[in-house]
């Protein structure tokens, strides 16, 4: 039985780096589309839930163009650094930022406009500028929201398949995940180590969603998410 | 219009704003219209506002709240201007419109809108944000006392009752040092003891801080409370205003639910009328001819020789067996005991003064005074414990 413990720490590398930067750009994103007047919004949150439904194939193809040596981003960024895109740790953190972006924007932005407007409307006639509003009011009252979507998104990207076989391939420590390990041994007939790894990779993704959900159900009652004070 | 509580009962004198050459009037001309197929409201209003309460009475949806909301810039008026002494918050013509958070508004809204999450002293220090901690914290307990919820500081706004949640609204608006203060119904959920103490904070906070409050109610008892000015408001539109009395109609029509309580109710004739004063002389009338009763009461809308009635609670009455001299009540009348019954804990009194009152007294009270059919006493009754009413079917 032979795991592939460098493909579980790449795995959950990847997950940790994902969710981290989609906290960063599901804060406003999901600010805006609870919030935003605009006319084309809903633009918008179709193409943000266009993930869900796109087959992992799709999308990874088209973010392989998108990465790839031909697309200015792709030649950009080879001019800066001197390699493509495509089939490396950086290529796979964008496609799964995208991938799962749904996963957290979209708990965000539920949360983000369930909390009430008259607490927003008092906070700014107490002098509060929208930013000191959002952190103040608007996170600390979304909290279970927050965690739903960054555990999802960390979750999604942990069990992830078609979108890194497309554009990370399958190279050891670099873009080799979980999920393609358990491809390739099953390919090779490898079933023992195929079970081995698959019932690691349940039992851990069931022990963090337990974990998180039974944190955030005692945040509700016992509020232990609340933050400092944000000037 | 909405039917308020039937018995009217003036808290304070109405007493006209004094103007103060440092505080400053808001004026406001407000035209906002609302655009959609199921109605077609529109908010029209000129007023200003001096130093001291205003209160804005009218039935729900004759757009109070949006008034508010204009002046704290969370709607936008199609047109108008409003400014609070030279400061222009508003301007259609010019487009000019001061953000809210720069307003310096302190709003109470109806719901109160206390941030749930943060204790109680962290809901007062919310708007403080500009200071240092120190003088923060300073600002923020001296608030807490001035209200009196400072042993409610570490506490969350769901572990407090409502009439504390409401003080806890109050002082995190009055704690930035607003230029007007805007109140929506801040007081309808309570009861009447928990609101006169609460309404009394507030006045002896405004009479420190001249600044002119907006006041919204529906209710024509805190109207005559609070009585100093008020605009009567019905479907966006400014109806009349001035004080409660000239203001309000005449007392609402008697029902029997208000008459619930009141052990002594007399029929009345209106005797004369001090406006200045805020009261009026009531005649009491005893069957089919006149007693030799008169009282003081509250002022309402009503003319010479207007027929009312006047109900006053046995508890409110005090009794005396000498003529008491230097106080503070205006109707002290004479009289001879009929009659002391004890029921329960209380002493029921039934006096002859020209007209019949029950009064009631503890049996402490009867033992030290000795009291006894055939004694001669006096009755000491307030002003304000006359509570006046239109007679059933006079309209």
């Amino acid at each position: 039985m032979a795991i592939d413990w460098q493909a579980f720490r790449l795995t959950i590398e990847l997950a940790l780096v994902v969710s981290a930067i989609l906290f960063v750009i599901g804060l406003p994103l999901g600010y805006w589309i609870a919030f935003s007047l605009r006319r084309w919004k809903f633009l918008v949150e179709a193409v943000v839930a266009l993930p869900i439904v796109l087959p992992p194939t799709v999308l990874g193809f088209y973010l392989l163009v998108a990465l790839g040596s031909r697309s200015p981003l792709g030649r950009g960024w080879q001019s800066f650094t001197g390699h493509t895109l495509a089939f490396t740790f950086t290529g796979l953190v964008i496609g799964s930022i995208v991938y799962s972006l749904p996963f957290a924007v979209q708990p965000f932005a539920a949360s983000f406009s369930s909390v009430d407007r008259k607490l927003l409307a008092a906070s700014a006639t107490l002098g509060a500028s929208p930013m000191r509003t959002f952190f103040r009011v608007v996170v600390p009252l979304s909290m279970p929201g927050l965690v739903t979507g960054l555990v999802l998104a960390f979750a999604h990207t942990m069990g992830e398949f078609g979108v890194v076989l497309m554009i990370g391939g399958n190279i050891a420590g670099v873009t080799r995940t979980v999920s393609i390990d358990i491809y390739d041994q099953v390919q090779s007939s490898n079933y023992a180590a195929a079970n081995a790894t698959a019932l690691l990779l349940l039992v851990f993704c069931f022990v963090v969603l337990a974990l998180v959900y039974g944190l955030n159900r005692r945040s509700l009652n016992h509020k232990l998410w609340t933050l400092g004070p944000v000037r | 219009m909405d039917a308020g509580p039937g018995q009217i009962n003036l808290g304070s004198m109405p007493t006209p704003a004094e103007q103060d050459p440092r505080t400053s009037t808001l004026s406001a001309r407000i035209s906002k219209q609302f655009l959609s197929a199921e109605s077609d409201f529109s908010l029209d209003v000129e007023f200003s506002a001096a130093p001291g309460f205003t209160i804005l009475f009218g039935p729900s949806g004759s757009g109070k709240t949006t008034l508010l909301d204009c002046v704290a810039g969370l709607a936008t008026p199609n047109s108008g201007k409003i400014i609070i002494g030279e400061r222009v918050l508003f301007d259609a013509a010019t487009f000019s419109s001061v953000p809210v958070a720069q307003r310096r508004v302190g709003y109470v809204l109806q719901d109160l809108a206390l941030f749930p999450h943060l204790t109680v002293e962290q809901n007062v220090e919310y708007g403080l944000a500009h200071l240092p901690r120190l003088p923060r914290q300073q600002r923020a307990r001296a608030m807490l006392q001035e209200f009196r919820i400072e042993h409610l500081r570490s506490r969350r706004p769901g572990e407090i009752s409502g009439g504390e949640r409401q003080r806890v609204a109050l002082a995190r608006a009055l704690v930035t040092d607003p230029c007007v203060l805007l109140l929506d119904e801040p007081l309808a959920a309570l009861d009447a003891a928990t609101k006169s103490k609460i309404l009394d904070d507030l006045r002896r906070w405004n009479q420190a801080h001249r600044i002119p409050i907006l006041y919204v109610t529906h209710s024509r008892e805190e109207v005559l409370a609070l009585g100093e000015r008020v605009l009567l408001l019905e479907r966006g539109r400014i109806l009349a205003q001035g004080t409660p009395h000239e203001v309000l109609s005449a007392p609402l029509q008697e029902t029997v639910a208000q008459l619930a309580g009141f052990e002594n109710i007399f029929d009345a004739r209106v005797e004369s009328l001090h406006e200045d004063r805020g009261t009026m002389t009531c005649q009491l009338i005893d069957g089919p001819s006149e007693s030799a009763v008169q009282l003081e009461t509250p002022l309402v809308r009503a003319k010479i020789g207007s027929s009312l009635r006047v109900g006053i609670r046995a508890g409110d009455i005090l009794l005396a067996i000498t003529s008491p001299s230097g106080l503070s009540a205006q109707n002290i009348i004479a009289g001879r005991l009929l009659s002391v019954n004890q029921r329960d804990m209380i002493i029921s009194a039934i006096v002859d003064c020209g007209v019949q009152m029950e009064v009631h007294l503890t049996l402490a009270a009867r033992d030290a005074l000795r009291l006894g059919p055939g004694r001669e006493v006096w009755l000491i009754i307030k002003t304000y414990s006359c509570h006046l009413m239109r007679k059933q079917g006079d309209h």
